[in-house]
């Protein structure tokens, strides 16, 4: 049922915030197309009537206490960051300069 | 006075035993691991970190607490080794991703502070697939780790780091993670053990994630004893984690002394033996359904017809799961952070989007894009939301299963250790190798990997895969251990299969450096 184009890929991996290399778009997409299509075998399966399982154990809401407890300094939190200023993540621009 | 060599010989459990008797302390032992490593890791690349000072500094601590008659845990002064996909305060963890390069964690994982309250000496951390993605630990991004066995083959993936580590005697012990197979294939190939408790049975809190609904942690030993006693100190409940299993952790130490297996019923997987496993991988595993039945067990056959999908299922439940979880390798407040050729004044979403490709390798970004297109609108239905109800099948079936037998057998991997570069161009035929380990992910199920000799026809190792129902972890622990004394009984010397394994030799290293594998 697949037919993953070179296209699709770019697209989907933009959508995944990855900008591939022309290469790498010849490389991965011919293999995504084969994968896609053999995945695609779980529609073999009569299952309409079978309820989906997110989770191999029953979920329930885990709750705490509201109080505060230890936690990161913010020295600590920002040693790991590309880059720091004035106690705060420095990020690249968000919007247009305009 | 023992040699440093038998030292890194012992078992764990010999090693515990030693260190109360005083027989040696932990600062001998640590230190015979730690020049075994400085030694042969450079051959094996099983380490990505060690941590000498910090290692020796928990050794000392223990030896002088034992000298003042303080009663310590029982895996006290015993070193382990920490798959690199635990958050180790201060350690780089790196999840063998280029986009962690240098990381340096300001928190320890819950399983990590297991580990120093039960006063055990971290050597170190192992290399691994990228974010556990792999079956061969090829995919990381700092060079593959060789297979003790023959140096140009793979030790298995993603914890091929723990088990190369393991098999090699460069540490007793060691933590793996298991999403659809990273502990006991591993372990199948190297000739060690390894154990997937249930899910939710170890703390993930710390623990980089792959896909959520089916990674566990869990132990890499050379024998079933070893594995259970490790089990012990990172299991159990933790808060820190909304997943984990609010219960006592599975009598597994107790089960690992069991040798009587009269009246117990053993299913074989009709779906995960046959057409597909090497001839001597079903060899070994046939031998061992034999020493079962002779030892009392009742041997039946069950069919799991479901699981003829459990990969293609997996294979869309685990991108979906990682292309969310990835997501946060945003390369805003930690990690890899580059900019596009050619932009000036880039904005946040080019510079994300540079960084990504630059900082994930090829499977990594196979996978998030596979379940980025299997969430996508339009194609969720056909895809994610079929491979779930699959999964409820599959589920369905092991129950089903259980019914017949109190645990279930297989082959752990359809083959023995592969040459490294084999399959690498070849995501399917990689992706195979797990066929037998996935449906307990899927299901949520432990399951446990001994091995069971060497194929005749290349002299490698064989895993034979053993699993119990959710929480009854220690039945796989009980069936694991009576055929390891089978199996010891059989081949005699020190009755593990690593008696058969080559001395790794320190001469010049194969092809390929690590640089090059980058």
């Amino acid at each position: 049922m697949s037919n993953l184009s070179r296209d699709d890929v770019a697209h989907v991996a933009m959508l995944a915030r990855i900008q591939l290399t022309d290469d790498e778009l010849d490389r991965l997409a011919g293999q995504l197309d084969q994968i896609v299509d053999w995945v695609g075998q779980v529609n073999e399966v009569a299952a309409a009537e079978v309820p989906p399982m997110s989770h191999p154990l029953p979920l329930t809401n885990v709750t705490r206490p509201d109080e505060v407890r230890p936690s990161l300094t913010a020295e600590q939190a920002l040693a790991n960051a590309p880059e720091a200023e004035l106690d705060r993540f420095s990020v690249p621009r968000i919007l247009d300069e305009e | 006075m023992t040699n440093a060599q038998d030292l890194t010989h012992l078992t764990a459990a010999q090693m515990a035993d030693g260190l109360a008797a005083g027989d040696f302390t932990s600062v001998e032992l640590t230190q015979a691991h730690l020049d075994r490593i400085s030694r042969l890791n450079p051959v094996l690349n099983a380490f990505l970190q060690v941590d000498i000072d910090g290692a020796l500094a928990t050794a000392a601590d223990i030896d002088s607490r034992r000298a003042a008659g303080e009663v310590l845990p029982r895996l006290a002064g015993v070193p382990i080794a920490v798959k690199d996909i635990a958050c180790t305060q201060g350690i780089p963890t790196t999840a063998g991703s280029r986009t962690l390069e240098g990381w340096i964690p300001p928190y320890d994982a819950t399983i990590v502070t297991r580990l120093k309250e039960a006063g055990m000496p971290i050597l170190g951390k192992t290399n691994m697939d990228e974010f556990a993605m792999g079956s061969s630990t090829e995919h990381s991004a700092f060079g593959p780790t060789r297979n003790p066995w023959d140096l140009d083959r793979i030790p298995g993936g993603s914890g091929g780091g723990s088990s190369a580590a393991v098999a090699a005697f460069l540490a007793p012990l060691a933590i793996g993670s298991d999403t659809g197979g990273s502990i006991r294939q591993p372990g199948a190939v190297t000739g060690t053990v390894g154990a997937k408790p249930t899910y939710g049975g170890v703390s993930r809190y710390g623990v980089i994630a792959l896909a959520s609904s089916l990674d566990q942690i869990g132990p890499c030993a050379r024998t079933v004893t070893d594995a259970a006693l490790l089990h012990e100190v990172i299991g159990g409940h933790d808060p820190m984690d909304s997943t984990s299993i609010d219960a006592p952790v599975p009598p597994v130490v107790e089960a690992s002394a069991n040798r009587d297996l009269a009246g117990l019923r053993i299913g074989i997987v009709t779906e995960l033996t046959g057409d597909g496993y090497q001839a001597g991988v079903q060899a070994r595993f046939d031998e061992s359904v034999e020493l079962l039945r002779n030892a009392g067990a009742e041997i039946v056959e069950v069919s799991c017809p479901h699981f003829d999908y459990a990969m293609a299922a997996y294979y869309l439940i685990l991108p979906s799961e990682a292309s969310s979880n990835l997501a946060r390798y945003d390369a805003m407040r930690y990690g890899l952070r580059v900019s596009p050729d050619g932009v000036d004044s880039p904005s946040a979403e080019q510079v994300m989007a540079a960084s990504r490709d630059a900082g994930f390798g090829d499977e990594v970004k196979r996978r998030i894009i596979l379940g980025t297109y299997a969430l996508s609108s339009g194609y969720y239905d056909a895809y994610y939301g079929q491979a779930q109800k699959v999964r409820t099948l599959i589920a369905r079936d092991f129950e089903a299963a259980f019914e017949q037998a109190d645990v279930l057998i297989s082959p752990t991997a359809p083959t023995t250790a592969f040459k490294i570069g084999d399959k690498l161009e070849d995501p399917m035929a990689m992706y195979l190798n797990d066929i037998a380990t996935i449906p307990a992910n899927l299901a949520g199920i432990p399951g446990l990997s001994l091995p069971s000799g060497v194929a005749d026809e290349d002299g490698l190792p064989v895993g034979i895969q053993i699993l119990a129902p959710a929480t009854q972890d220690q039945r796989m622990y009980a069936v694991g251990a009576a055929l390891e004394a089978l199996l010891a009984e059989q081949w005699g010397g020190s009755g593990s299969v690593l008696d058969r394994a080559p001395e790794v030799t320190t001469g010049p290293a194969p092809a390929q450096s690590t640089e090059e594998m980058a």
